[in-house]
């Protein structure tokens, strides 16, 4: 086992090595002299010169490369355009924001999941199991910004149960785990759990349904277990798949979160994401990138460890 | 086989009749008593343990499991049982192996650990479906030696259902042969064998390898197939492929006849067969 962890680390390095490159290579493919949205349309052309110098683009790509990737290694990704704060100081703000609603809506969509799963695979082709399923199907397909929007109409604008947008009073600086706060979250939390929710809920029926259908279930039975030692088997060995299938979904729920946090105004990545877009913002978008690109890596890098942990099938 | 434990699902079979085991009609048990019917007092080895072990806990965490369920009983003591079983069902470094899972234990390893979660709870009743089915020959062997000393040891009853009947006259004390879903049949080990009263039984017997090999001769076989279940030829279901058929056979399934010796046979020509044997034993 840890010497697999070991290989396991190691093989995130091309990968990590890789995201970088592209992470670089944006403000290059990015159409446009990266240098247009700093300056003055009358700028001189001297004024131009000294800036191309100060920022390292008279320079080769290769040596800006290893320039920026030291840079970065050390924790400095740059300097936002737009605001002129450090892209580092951005960013984690943002990351914290976002962890913190990805976090709830994970477990929102995990466990609600995870029910509707083992209802609709224990209870297969019942009208139980037709319900939940049209559950699953509601939530991988309906648009989530849709929903957002629907949610607020209803909640907010209408019952005025929930505020309908922002991390609350004092914006995400002065963000405290209690009642008042905890309301802004409610909305966005649950539109962003249903796609998770409905993937999780339909891996989890095909998942339970299968192992119901295996032999040994039968020789579970035979050996005297009733209905709630069965259903502990079944959880067992639906686990791993499961755990998986939520991290993957973990990762989309950080970084492809753009369209809810819009819409609910929370102060996350997708929101400076969309920001950095349209305000040109190539640092600021780079490094939102890098961060979110290194998350999906590391969640997916502790997925697989916590499934060979669990799943005695898997070689170590 | 998996009527006597009601493992079939209940709301697609259907069940008649009773079954009687140890004084008590499963048939009419509570669902309660079912699980302590099911693997305290009858226990089951299935042909293939591979498929009927759970692939995600080890063997000797089934088989504390299954012991803490029908006893108050500490882990530690459940895990000492399991130590025991494991030495009596002849598992070597039994320690190791209890703490593997299923996949990383050989064909034979894994039917005799399969034996040894049914032994868990001292059962009076061992159902065997085809435990040596899936195992090599020399590893089938050992495993129906073991089956038979665990029986004596143990004093348990064991039904034993195999295709195999050499494997049968192996274990067996009593012999059933099934035709069809019927028992065609029944009668101690030693008379069955050496005086098959039912068509079937004969060939069956003729058409066992190591005669063929002995005499030079070439292999006997039943000449057909059996017949489709779901659609049982009317009369004797024995009759498309029966040496001996006539017309009279093919009318009403013939009934159970009692024959000295407590044996019993289903077959309307009896008269025909045992003659018949005795010429072929004297060739
Ligand atoms: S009843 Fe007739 S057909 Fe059936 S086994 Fe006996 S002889 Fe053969």
């Amino acid at each position: 086992m840890f010497a697999y962890a070991i290989q396991r680390i190691l093989y995130t390095l091309p990968v990590m090595l890789g995201v970088s490159v592209v992470c670089f290579a944006l403000v290059h493919i990015a159409p446009g002299d990266p240098l247009i949205s700093i300056l003055p349309p009358d700028a001189s052309s001297e004024l131009q010169e000294r800036l191309r110098i100060l920022y390292g683009f008279d320079r080769s790509y290769v040596e800006q490369f290893f320039m920026w990737l030291a840079r970065v290694l050390q924790g400095d990704l740059g300097t936002s355009i737009a605001s002129g704060r450090s892209v580092t100081l951005e960013v984690s703000r943002a990351v914290g924001n976002t962890l913190m609603l990805a976090a709830v809506a994970t477990v929102l969509g995990f466990t609600l999941g995870c029910l509707f799963g083992f209802v609709a695979g224990y209870f297969s082709n019942s009208p139980l199991d037709k319900l939940a399923s049209a559950a699953a199907v509601f939530g991988v397909s309906v648009p989530h910004y849709w929903l957002g929007i629907v949610l607020v109409i209803v909640f907010s604008v209408g019952l005025g149960w929930f505020p309908s947008s922002g991390a609350g009073p004092g914006g995400s600086a002065n963000w405290r785990f209690d009642y008042e706060h905890a309301l802004y979250l409610v909305l966005p939390a649950i539109t962003m759990a249903v796609i998770p929710m409905g993937i999780v809920a339909r891996t989890v029926r095909a998942l339970v349904a299968d192992i119901l259908a295996q032999e040994f279930v039968i020789g579970l039975r035979a050996r005297g277990l009733g209905q709630f030692h069965v259903f502990l088997h079944v959880v067992k060995n639906a686990a791993p798949t499961a755990l998986a299938v939520m991290g993957v979904q973990m990762g989309y729920l950080l970084g492809g979160s753009i369209l809810i946090e819009v819409v609910f105004s929370w102060p996350g990545t997708g929101m400076l994401l969309n920001t950095a877009i349209f305000q040109r913002d190539l640092p600021l978008l780079q490094g939102t990138i890098l961060v979110l690109a290194t998350f999906f890596v590391v969640l997916n890098l502790l997925v697989d460890l916590l499934q060979t942990a669990l799943d005695p099938r898997i070689k170590r | 086989m998996r009527a006597v434990m009601r493992l079939n699902p209940e709301d697609r079979s259907k069940m008649g009749g009773r079954i009687v085991a140890g004084g008590q009609d499963v048939t009419r048990m509570s669902r309660r008593r079912l699980n302590r019917f099911r693997g305290a007092e009858a226990a089951m080895i299935f042909q293939e343990p591979l498929l009927a072990l759970d692939p995600v806990y080890t063997i000797g965490m089934q088989i504390v499991e299954t012991i803490r369920v029908h006893e108050r009983i500490s882990r530690a003591d459940a895990w000492a049982r399991a130590l025991d079983l494991f030495e009596r069902v002849q598992i070597p470094s039994p320690e190791r192996r209890l703490n593997a899972y299923p996949h990383e234990l050989s064909g034979g390893m894994r039917q005799r650990a399969m034996i040894a979660l049914a032994l868990a709870c001292w059962p009076q009743l061992l159902l065997a479906d085809e435990p040596t089915t899936a195992l090599d020959a020399s590893v089938q062997i050992q495993v129906l030696l073991l089956l038979r000393q665990l029986q004596r040891d143990l004093g348990l009853s064991i039904i034993f259902v195999t295709h195999d009947i050499g494997a049968a006259v192996e274990v067996a004390d009593r012999i059933a042969v099934m035709y069809a879903g019927r028992i065609v049949e029944e009668a101690s080990a030693r008379d069955l064998i050496n005086t098959p009263r039912h068509p079937y039984t004969i060939g069956l017997l003729k058409s066992r390898t190591h005669d063929a090999m002995v005499k030079e001769h070439k292999l006997d076989t039943i000449p057909g197939a059996p017949p489709d279940l779901a659609n049982l030829p009317e009369g004797c279901a024995f009759a498309p492929r029966c040496y001996l058929a006539q017309d009279a056979c093919r009318r009403g399934v013939p009934d159970l006849q009692q024959l000295e010796g407590g044996r019993t046979v289903r077959c309307r020509r009896i008269d025909r067969t045992a003659p018949e044997l005795r010429s072929a034993a004297a060739q």
